[in-house]
């Protein structure tokens, strides 16, 4: 096994291209050392992010988004000052993953390259609108969060590609976004359902919604029909059944030790609902 | 058995809650636990597992191995005793597979090198043919006809003839009449429960370190609950004499059961043997879970009649453990716990030991009972529901006594039940409002609790001091009662007792920290081994004063004349008698060696509210009360530690821990991500209430705390949420599907 330490993302993205057999980047590691003890992917070279300069920087942008370093951890997102109060569910879910040790380590970057279905950051990331900047050999491009995924384990990089920053786009006026999951426990779980719904409001109405589901299908679903449902209301109890019924409706989850297909699909609406309500409730706190 | 003197009253320490002697050790890292042990030149070992369930071994190649650098042994079946019988043969066999894997996980070979990564990769060479066998996990399956065959002639003579022979052992006890006594019921309810199985989850996995020459001569270090049982069992899988191989307990990170018996030790020595070296064997977490026993998963059937005002008039219950691939299922513990908390005319068990394709079963906590309580205490609480009888009341008025005819068969001496009852319906927590969505449940619960073979060994320093030998290792803070109790005998402080867990070559035989026993036998041996060395003191003084030995007494710390008779003498400090040992007779050690045989059983009532979310079906426990006899707490912190931990895995056990079998007949679950044992943010404070009804059987009255506080939760746990989501549950897990799925049911009616 190699290990790399590469000081710009130009050395970095040159050892991936160039490396034989399996890479990974190394970020918190709280995915990559634990699958190579495990046995379960064991990689002939390891590429340390860390070194890379701004890869920790939390950083506003001139149009009000942000621009998160891809080492972040999820509690030094909760440990800046404004973030999570522009994107308080964004930074929930990222900041449940695992324990406080956890917590300290693992990056939205890793959560989302890991490929898992059951990432908890990537629904929220999803639904707030997120894109990565992706930079390989012949350059970097911008690829909404939603396109990284594709199915367990696996993103659509390519070889020599890596992720070389997030972007979270400007909150605007009275708006809010929430993350809920699913876990038989409190912590140290994986989630069973992830549901995050991001929207904005036009006084008492939803104006503009945003619904994503984690764990239910192969990769993370932006779900518009459940966005439909909340776009012109007032989150009454029609709204909330229509929007309950359309995530359900989304699911394509499996069978296995974590829950059942029909689990998954009732809880799917449950969340949807529940998340809907917070992210609602906290744009109209914050309506000016 | 007959006791010098029964002490009630006038402690100065024992009931003292001092820190624990081995608190520094244990915070600072300086304990050292089985997989700290290193010796020069030591090799580390890996085990090649079945990935199967059910597969005959066709081919095993171990040249690929053998050939890498650094590998300096295999060894497999042929490494080991043959012509073994009985349970020596079931636990070979279960440590190393002969001709058929029988469970996945099930070791097949092992391999020695220098590194723990080259054993790692030396054992994935190892090739391995397998012809694969039909499977079965669940414990209905197992016993039903057609069921694949696990191993013909397994069977004991208990069982009556007909039945499947995966059916190895058979129980069954009772007494009255119990059609007569339904007939008198004015309601009888009977119903169906299962509870999977579940692992003992200790933090620390298992770890040995063994050292074998070919003279025969051995020494071994390990994680164990009891190193005289790891030495004979060892001794017996390897052919050695057993005073041969010298056993060392570590410091043990939690057992519960799980390491009374060995899995990695005689593989450890076999290497070490093959290759003339130390080697080291530490186990994974998967490892642990799907090559160590877990509890045994049940199928119940209880039936219980009542009349209108809760007089339970006869009760019977069918009890089906599944145990894995080898008998030992504690079905015999599972029938005969089953209704021992109630007094009953009429009242008859059956329990069923059934083998399957799953690890061999070990003992959890109180083997067998809890799961026996979850469906007793279910029926009981339907019957008070539908007729509107109060839980605790109820079981007041059926609870056994002293004099009551056990529901198997003795009759009970001094027990405390009704006064953990009455302690439970006096505390604040049962008669507290709930809030909507919230259940309470109440369960009572009993274990036997055991006594054992024991010796301790007690020896006087020159300074006044002393060390205490023992030879049980401490699972729940039993150094510190046992320094509590020497200290009490001898008058001097706490801080002067060094105990120490001996190692076999050491004391005579003690059995294993198991059964509740070692604050009962270990610490009624140090009682007596103090007593003992307060006798040789007293002699000591005597000959000094020139009076007869019976003339001197022992006080505070002190030989005094024991009356204005014996003369009149200054009373004479242990470290002025201690200090010239040497010159009047040679060294004070007072020692005993016995099986007691007065282990005082224990009976628990716990008080649970759980609250529900009908909507995801998952459950908080949100308020815990535990209230058990102790007979007496030598140190309280401690047996209320005892209480909390058992709620604490019961908690878990109720709620999501379980086995989860595929298709395939493999694991699903082996890591604890996927194992949902509760972390500490699932669990509310746990409440305590310690009462102290004595065992006559102990000098102190002390009865075992370790296991009967794991006894009621499954069943209180059970009731709070049946109460909470408005429908009972049968089966545990209850997971949040499981609860999800029984409301729907109910509302389809
Ligand atoms: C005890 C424990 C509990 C956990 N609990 C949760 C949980 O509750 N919810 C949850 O979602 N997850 C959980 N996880 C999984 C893990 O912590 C998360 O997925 C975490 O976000 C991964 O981030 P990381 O920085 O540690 O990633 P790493 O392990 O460093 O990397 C993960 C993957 O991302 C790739 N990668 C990293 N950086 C880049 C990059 N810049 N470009 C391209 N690819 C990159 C790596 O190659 C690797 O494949 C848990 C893990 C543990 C050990």
């Amino acid at each position: 096994m190699q290990y790399h330490k590469p000081e710009n993302f130009e050395d970095a993205v040159a050892i991936a291209a160039q490396a034989q057999g399996l890479t990974r980047f190394l970020a918190g590691g709280t995915d990559v050392l634990v699958q190579l003890r495990a046995d379960i992917a064991v990689p002939d070279t390891l590429v340390d992010v860390k070194g890379i300069g701004g890869v920790k920087d939390i950083t506003r942008e001139s149009d009000g988004g942000w621009r998160i370093g891809i080492a972040v951890s999820g509690a030094e997102m909760t440990e800046h000052p404004d973030l999570g109060r522009d994107w308080p569910g964004v930074v929930e879910a990222t900041d449940l993953i695992g324990s406080t040790q956890i917590q300290g380590r693992a990056t939205m970057t890793g959560n989302l390259c890991n490929g898992s279905p059951a990432a908890d950051a990537v629904p929220a990331m999803v639904a707030v609108g997120m894109s990565v900047s992706v930079t390989g050999p012949d350059g970097t491009r911008r690829v909404p969060v939603e396109e990284i995924p594709a199915g367990p384990g696996r993103t659509s990089l390519a070889k020599g590609e890596m992720i070389s920053a997030l972007h979270i786009p400007p909150r605007g006026a009275a708006g809010g976004d929430a993350y809920l999951r699913f876990i038989p426990r409190t912590e140290m779980d994986i989630a069973v359902v992830g549901c995050a719904v991001n929207l904005r409001l036009d006084g008492d109405t939803v104006a503009e919604a945003r619904v994503a589901l984690g764990a239910v299908a192969p990769t993370v679903l932006l779900v518009a029909d459940a966005a439909d449902a909340l776009v012109g209301t007032t989150l009454d109890d029609k709204a909330l059944d229509a929007l309950a019924e359309a995530a359900s409706a989304a699911c394509k989850p499996i069978d296995d030790k974590r829950g059942t297909v029909k689990f998954r699909t009732h809880v799917a609406g449950v969340l949807a609902r529940r998340a809907a309500k917070i992210a609602y409730d906290r744009a109209r706190s914050t309506r000016t | 058995m007959a006791l010098d003197s029964l002490k009630s009253e006038g402690f100065k320490q024992v009931g003292t809650r001092p820190d624990r002697p081995d608190g520094f050790d244990k915070v600072t890292g300086r304990a050292k636990f089985g997989a700290d042990a290193t010796a020069p030149g030591m090799l580390h070992a890996a085990i090649v597992r079945s990935p199967h369930a059910h597969a005959r071994i066709t081919r095993i190649d171990t040249s690929k191995a053998e050939a890498l650098t650094g590998v300096k042994g295999v060894v497999t079946r042929a490494d080991f005793a043959t012509g073994l019988k009985g349970e020596n043969w079931n636990i070979l066999e279960n440590v190393m597979a002969g001709d058929t894997a029988l469970y996945d996980g099930h070791a097949v070979a092992a391999v020695a090198a220098t590194s723990p990564l080259i054993a790692r990769d030396a054992a994935k060479l190892i090739e391995v043919e397998y012809e694969i066998l039909p499977h079965v996990t669940d414990v209905d399956e197992a016993m039903a006809e057609g069921a694949p065959v696990i191993r013909e002639g397994a069977a004991d003579k208990s069982v009556p003839p007909g039945l499947h022979p995966n059916v190895v052992r058979y129980h069954e006890s009772g007494h009255g009449d119990v059609d007569k006594g339904f007939a008198e019921a004015d309601l009888v309810i009977e119903d169906h429960f299962r509870t999977e199985a579940t692992h003992q989850g200790y933090i620390e996995p298992h770890a040995c370190l063994a050292t074998l020459g070919g003279d025969g001569k051995g020494e071994l270090w390990c994680c164990t609950q009891g190193h005289w049982n790891v030495q004979k069992i060892c001794s017996a899988l390897l052919g050695l004499e057993t005073s041969q191989l010298r056993v060392t307990a570590s410091e043990i990170g939690g057992g519960f059961g799980g390491k009374t018996t060995v899995f990695i030790e005689p593989v450890a020595l076999a290497l070490s043997r093959k290759t003339n070296k130390p080697v080291k064997l530490v186990m994974s977490r998967s490892e642990v879970f799907r090559a160590t026993g877990p509890t045994s998963s049940t199928s119940m059937d209880v039936k219980i009649g009542m009349k209108k005002d809760g007089t339970i008039t006869a009760a019977q219950g069918v009890f089906r453990l599944q145990g894995g691939a080898f008998p030992g299922a504690p079905c015999e513990f599972t029938a005969m716990c089953a209704f021992a908390p109630y007094a009953l005319k009429n009242v008859h068990q059956v329990g069923y030991d059934v083998i399957a394709n799953r690890p061999k079963q070990a003992a959890y906590r109180a083997p067998g009972s809890p799961m026996a309580a979850f469906a007793v205490e279910s029926v009981i609480d339907e019957l008070c529901g539908q007729l509107g009888l109060d839980p605790i009341e109820t079981r007041l008025k059926n609870a056994s006594k002293r004099g009551t005819k056990a529901s198997f068969g003795p009759t009970f001496d001094q027990i405390g039940l009704v006064e953990t009852l009455e302690a439970a319906k006096a505390h604040p927590h049962y008669s507290a409002p709930l809030k909507p969505g919230q259940g309470r449940g109440i369960s009572c619960g009993f274990w036997f609790n055991h006594g054992g073979e024991t010796a301790v060994s007690l020896a006087l320093s020159e300074d006044g001091t002393a060390q205490l030998a023992v030879g049980t290792p401490d699972i729940g803070g039993s150094r510190a009662s046992m320094a509590l109790m020497a200290a009490e005998e001898l008058g001097i402080p706490y801080e002067n007792i060094r105990v120490t867990i001996a190692d076999t070559a050491t004391l005579g035989y003690n059995e294993v920290s198991h059964g509740s026993r070692v604050t009962y036998a270990s610490g009624l041996a140090t009682i007596e081994a103090a007593r003992d060395a307060v006798k040789k003191l007293c002699a000591r003084a005597a000959a000094k004063w020139g009076i007869p030995e019976d003339a001197v007494k022992w006080e505070n710390g002190c030989a005094v004349p024991s009356g204005p008779n014996a003369g009149d003498f200054d009373p004479l400090p242990i470290d002025q008698i201690t200090k010239r040992m040497g010159a009047t007779g040679g060294p004070i050690v007072g020692h005993f060696e016995a099986t007691p045989e007065g282990a005082g059983v224990s009976f628990a009532t716990h008080i649970v509210d759980a609250e529900v979310d009908p909507e995801t079906g998952k459950t908080s426990v949100v308020r815990y009360t535990v209230v058990q006899d102790a007979g007496k707490a030598i140190h309280p912190t401690y047996v209320e530690g005892q209480f909390q931990g058992g709620a604490a895995q019961g908690i878990g056990w109720a709620l999501n821990e379980e086995y989860i079998y595929g298709e395939d007949g493999r694991l699903q679950n082996a890591v604890f991500l996927d194992y949902r044992i509760p972390v500490a943010s699932d669990l509310p404070m746990i409440d305590t209430v310690i009462v102290e009804v004595p065992n006559p059987g102990h000098p102190y009255g002390v009865r075992g705390v370790g296991e009967t506080s794991i006894c009621p939760p499954l069943a209180a746990i059970a009731n709070a949420v049946s109460a909470a989501a408005g429908v009972r549950l049968h089966e545990l897990p209850m997971s949040p599907p499981r609860i999800l799925t029984a409301l729907e049911k109910q509302r389809d009616g």
